[in-house]
């Protein structure tokens, strides 16, 4: 698979929320407006960028030597929450107003699925690094893009006389599933 | 879940305090997962387990973990259960394994389990933490079931089940005959509506008793003041 196909693939046809299901409860809770989607999104592609970079040289050059393959999920999980902290608390320490803006996005990301999900794919995939990298790139590209369309279509849906017993999620996934429909199409990109 | 709740019976307990269709907690499984039978009971059982020993493994150790770092703590212990209960599944239940894919190692991230340690087990004794999480564990299989048994009904047309460790069919009826099944049931769309549709239903029947509870107690206050009124 050279590349471009996977990023294409990890971004538009096997988008982690439509055809994956991945990152739901972030998905839900911040897409309800513009501004807050495009921090989470920004915060969203660094964590799994550097999480993923991580864990495959953890894998790669410590688990595998050392026979202990069968551990990777522990140490995954642990990096990720070791390496959002880490992030949370150099950017409080480097860029106070960056922090005021992507700060609170930051612990919700540790119980994004979708982190782990990237890291474990890399491996289950056979990944190079390069490949690794892009990968790591398209998915989270896929969230962003995800989020801001979403929170677009919310912001007007607030303004909508829905049925008491929709209102809120229930609408949205709605709306989700009619995207998936038209998400469905990208599968015949590759 | 409160005394009151535990009062109301099991299946409104299921409905009221429901973790996936009340809360959305743990919902990428729910919709992952859920396109038959097999996959439901197969994610709800290892939930169960993982829910269960964590709970207990949490309120046994929560007194020795210093205050900072007790999430880092839970996270390992969870982590290594579903590192286990996966190793299991591969070994006796293949299909099922492969099936589930990466939704197995997905359980750690799985908020109901972490959220269960924090609001509960690690404030509560061993018996009670055990209890709470077989629950939640069972409320969760629930709504995987009702999503699962909508989709593959309304999907396939068949209602089947099949022994997983084996894999030999134990039943398997059709419901709808062939040429009216509705495919999209199967795709991620169907997913997604099911849930919605769902989500509404136990939105909808809490509304209506919170309106009911409302009623009555409106009702009340107006025969206390019709009481002042006569004396």
């Amino acid at each position: 698979m050279n590349l471009f196909t996977i990023f294409i693939s990890g971004m538009l046809i096997n988008n982690v929320i439509l055809a994956k299901f991945l990152g739901m409860c972030p998905f839900m809770g911040v897409s309800t407006k513009l501004s807050s989607a495009i921090g989470m999104g920004i915060a969203v592609i660094f964590v799994i960028l550097g999480a993923s970079v991580f864990s495959w040289v953890l894998y790669y050059f410590v688990l595998v030597p050392a026979h202990l393959e069968y551990m990777k999920l522990i140490c995954f999980i642990l990096l990720i929450a070791s390496f959002v902290q880490f992030v949370e608390m150099f950017i409080k320490k480097q860029s106070p107003s960056l922090y005021k803006s992507l700060g609170i996005f930051l612990p919700l990301i540790t119980t994004n699925c979708a982190v782990l999900y990237v890291a474990l794919d890399n491996i289950t995939q056979k990944y190079t690094f390069i490949e690794t990298v892009v990968n790591s790139i398209g998915v989270p590209a896929g969230f962003m893009l995800m989020l801001v369309i979403f929170a677009t279509i919310r912001e007007h849906l607030d303004g909508c006389d829905i049925p008491a017993a929709f209102k809120g999620n229930p609408i949205a996934l709605i709306v989700a599933a009619i995207m998936a429909i038209a998400f469905q199409a990208f599968a015949g990109l590759v | 879940m409160s005394e009151n709740n535990e009062k109301k019976g099991f299946f409104s307990e299921m409905i009221f305090n429901n973790p996936v269709f009340g809360l959305y907690l743990g919902i990428c499984s729910t919709l992952a997962i859920t396109t038959s039978l097999n996959n439901a009971i197969g994610m709800g059982v290892a939930v169960i387990v993982v829910l269960v020993l964590s709970n207990i493994a949490v309120s046994l150790i929560a007194p020795l973990t210093p205050d900072e770092i007790h999430i880092p703590v839970y996270i390992v212990i969870i982590a290594t259960l579903v590192t286990l209960v996966g190793m299991l599944m591969q070994a006796y239940t293949p299909e099922l394994f492969s099936a589930l894919g990466a939704f197995i190692d997905l359980i750690v991230v799985n908020c109901i389990i972490l959220g269960r340690a924090e609001a509960y087990a690690c404030k509560n004794g061993v018996a009670a933490s055990a209890r709470d999480g077989l629950m939640m564990g069972l409320s969760y299989t629930f709504s995987l079931l009702a999503m699962s048994l909508i989709r593959q009904l309304l999907g396939t047309g068949i209602l089947s089940f099949s022994n997983p460790m084996s894999g030999s069919e134990i039943f398997s009826i059709r419901l709808i005959p062939q040429g009216f099944e509705i495919p999209v049931f199967k795709t991620q769309t169907g997913a997604f509506l099911t849930f919605a549709v769902l989500a509404a239903a136990v939105a909808a029947i809490k509304l209506n008793s919170e309106a009911k509870e409302k009623a009555k107690a409106l009702e009340a206050a107006k025969a206390k003041k019709k009481e002042a009124a006569k004396a």
